[in-house]
């Protein structure tokens, strides 16, 4: 059954752009539990399918530079970002950030001309996969750093009353960083409004996070006095609920939080070989998000959307694409 | 006669008072402490939701200031120490400068103050001067006061009106001195306006004479130059001091206008020698030239090492008095 085509009232049209931006931008917090999950489907499916296609045009010696793709983590980006007020709350990323920028802005088509170094790029194809910044959004490619910035960020709209809340992505390699604890602690002294959301996604570049760390993860912010959610990352529904709480208790004053999100990458770091044991990865494909929820979804459904967003993103590229030979 | 300390600190407050939005961070600036070198003292009484005492994070604190810059305040970030600012380096090459060039549409008004310089036995990590480091990052400005600018109208312009991100040199010997003025009895200074807020102060000994030399220097060195001026008045040479306040970018126009082209000239600075502020100048003054210019241009600058604590080591390593003078001889000979 197509759930979309049968409700005209919401504007699901099959329009490329249109479609994929209202995929993001529909509010989603008082929807029945099956459209809700019908929603992060779509989204997580959106940046799955833009993932693959950028590394697609890696391939084809069309994109220059590099990308750092989130595939498998979908589940933190979609279910922390869509529990966000995006009309006036914050979002600091990191290297890889596309799944954060698209649940944030829902714009397939300047992020890939961006990646493309085309001016209609959502920086002018100045700042390229990794320095993203539109709206309340921000992005840069040294790990730890965007960590302090946030707590400034924080720092500002509390003082200007605004009541928003300030959200920083990094992953466990960054936990490595001192200014990350820097950040935490100054965050937790001023009581700041944000929140450190942790994508646990088991390796930085090549090394996996055992032989990075001593002691455990989730523990080292209540040294701090900063509650910790451990929440399952690739259950986007359990990570919209743990936000929820977690941006909730924010607005309210209490100061930061970290959600601990367990996730898995599965994709190559950057644009390269990826060297990790396949018998390993196998596994984690098995128990990926959109595998993860479409079990509670419409088979042929699911399908259907698979087959629609990749029309609609193979659309918007090829539209960039041949706009740039001009 | 006012002291650079006092006129940084009536800056600081008359920037607290014409905008709410300027914020000061840092290690140890509230009252009754005040700051290590006292520049704060009262500005937490005065404004206690304003200024926020650290914990000692330099790279932390820096990138609390530049989100609190990007989401409209103004704040001013004191490192205690010019050594510490290296703690502050990723933030200022990778964020803070980035920011504003790469993100449409964002600026980040931020200044970051320190104050530099040796000459009272602090030792290797307590007595660098260090902005020569930075003086190579794209998007940063760095201004330094000499004891012949206003250095708190300075601190104001680069509060108030600079949207860019400005490092701001202070020199810890500076702080207790009397400024040279208009008003000063012996030596004749100009401020020469250039339209960015950052004037270059030119200081003469003897008027209307032509200068036997023409030194250009900029900040902490100011003081051991105005007195050389002072001193060398008995002696009859006559000395032009070009003292820019803007070390990046570099009023080229304005220094090359008013270096007399039949003098010497010779550049000091107080950092370490080699690939400094002195390259630079001298690259761009040999650039612009006259085919007439026929004298040396020399640089002088402390000895490419770290800096000792005992008194009699650290004079060896240090520009002081008796270097600038021998160096003014030389080339006057």
């Amino acid at each position: 059954m197509k759930f979309w085509n049968c409700r005209p009232d919401r504007g699901w049209f099959l329009n490329s752009g249109t479609m994929l931006k209202k995929i993001f931008a529909n509010p989603i917090q008082h929807l029945p539990i099956q459209e809700m999950r019908e929603t992060f489907y779509l989204r997580m499916l959106a940046i799955r399918l833009c993932e693959e296609k950028l590394l697609a045009l890696v391939e084809d010696g069309l994109v220059r530079g590099t990308v750092h793709t989130c595939l498998g983590q979908e589940g933190c980006a979609v279910g922390v970002v869509s529990a966000l007020d995006r009309a006036r709350d914050i979002v600091c990323s990191n290297h890889r950030g596309h799944g954060h920028y698209l649940t944030y802005s829902g714009d397939i088509s300047g992020l890939l001309a961006e990646i493309l170094g085309l001016q209609s790029g959502v920086c002018g194809g100045v700042g390229g996969s990794q320095h993203l910044h539109r709206d309340n959004f921000y992005t840069n490619g040294i790990l730890g750093g965007m960590p302090p910035v946030a707590v400034g960020m924080a720092a500002a709209e509390a003082r200007l009353g605004s009541g928003a809340v300030v959200c920083v992505f990094l992953g466990d390699g960054a936990m490595a960083e001192g200014s990350f604890y820097e950040a935490l602690n100054m965050a937790a002294l001023w009581k700041l409004p944000v929140l450190f959301a942790i994508e646990h996604n088991h390796y930085a570049q090549s090394t996996h996070w055992e032989k990075q760390h001593a002691g455990k993860l989730e523990a080292r912010a209540q040294t701090f006095g900063v509650p910790v959610m451990v929440v399952d990352g690739n259950d986007v529904e359990s990570v919209y609920a743990a936000a929820s709480v977690s941006i909730d208790n924010l607005r309210s004053g209490q100061g930061p939080g970290l959600l601990f999100m367990n996730t898995y990458r599965l994709g190559p770091h950057s644009k390269g070989d990826d060297l990790r044991p396949l018998v390993e990865r196998d596994i984690h494909w098995k128990k990926e998000p959109l595998v993860r929820l479409s079990k509670k979804l419409d088979t042929t459904w699911c399908e259907d959307q698979i087959k629609n967003v990749s029309a609609q993103i193979d659309k918007i590229s090829e539209g960039l694409l041949a706009g740039a030979k001009q | 006669m006012t002291s650079f300390l006092q006129e940084l600190r009536r800056g600081l407050f008359e920037s607290f008072e014409s905008d709410t939005r300027v914020i000061l961070l840092g290690e140890d600036v509230l009252d009754p402490y005040g700051g290590a070198f006292k520049v704060s003292q009262g500005l937490s009484t005065r404004f206690p939701d304003r200024v926020i005492g650290t914990p000692i994070s330099e790279a932390g604190f820096t990138g609390v200031a530049a989100g609190m810059a990007i989401r409209g305040l103004r704040p001013i970030v004191e490192i205690m120490f010019g050594d510490f600012l290296t703690l502050s380096t990723d933030q200022i090459v990778n964020h803070i400068t980035k920011f504003a060039t790469m993100y449409p549409g964002v600026q980040v008004p931020i200044v970051i103050r320190t104050p530099m310089g040796g000459g009272r036995g602090y030792g290797a990590t307590h007595s660098q001067s260090l902005e020569k480091m930075f003086l190579g990052v794209p998007g940063l400005k760095v201004v330094a006061p000499s004891l012949a600018h206003n250095p708190g109208d300075l601190l104001k312009h680069a509060t108030l009106m600079d949207v860019h991100p400005v490092l701001f040199i202070e020199n810890k010997q500076l702080y207790a001195q009397g400024l040279c003025d208009e008003q000063d009895s012996i030596l004749r200074r100009r401020l020469i306006e250039d339209g960015t807020g950052y004037p270059v102060a030119v200081v003469q000994n003897i008027e209307p004479s032509p200068p036997d030399v023409t030194v250009l220097s900029y900040g902490g060195t100011s003081r051991a130059i105005l007195f050389l001026m002072r001193k060398l008045i008995e002696e009859e040479i006559c000395v032009k001091a070009i003292l820019p306040a803007s070390l990046k970018p570099v009023p080229i126009a304005t220094i090359s206008h008013e270096i007399d082209w039949n003098s010497p000239i010779l550049i000091v600075e107080e950092g370490t020698s080699g690939f400094n502020w002195g390259s630079e100048l001298a690259a761009l003054l040999h650039e612009r030239k006259p085919p007439t210019f026929t004298r040396q241009i020399r640089r002088l600058a402390a000895a490419d090492t770290l800096i000792p604590c005992a008194e009699h080591l650290e004079k060896k390593v240090l520009v002081g008095e008796e270097k600038i003078e021998a160096a003014i001889m030389e080339l006057i000979s």
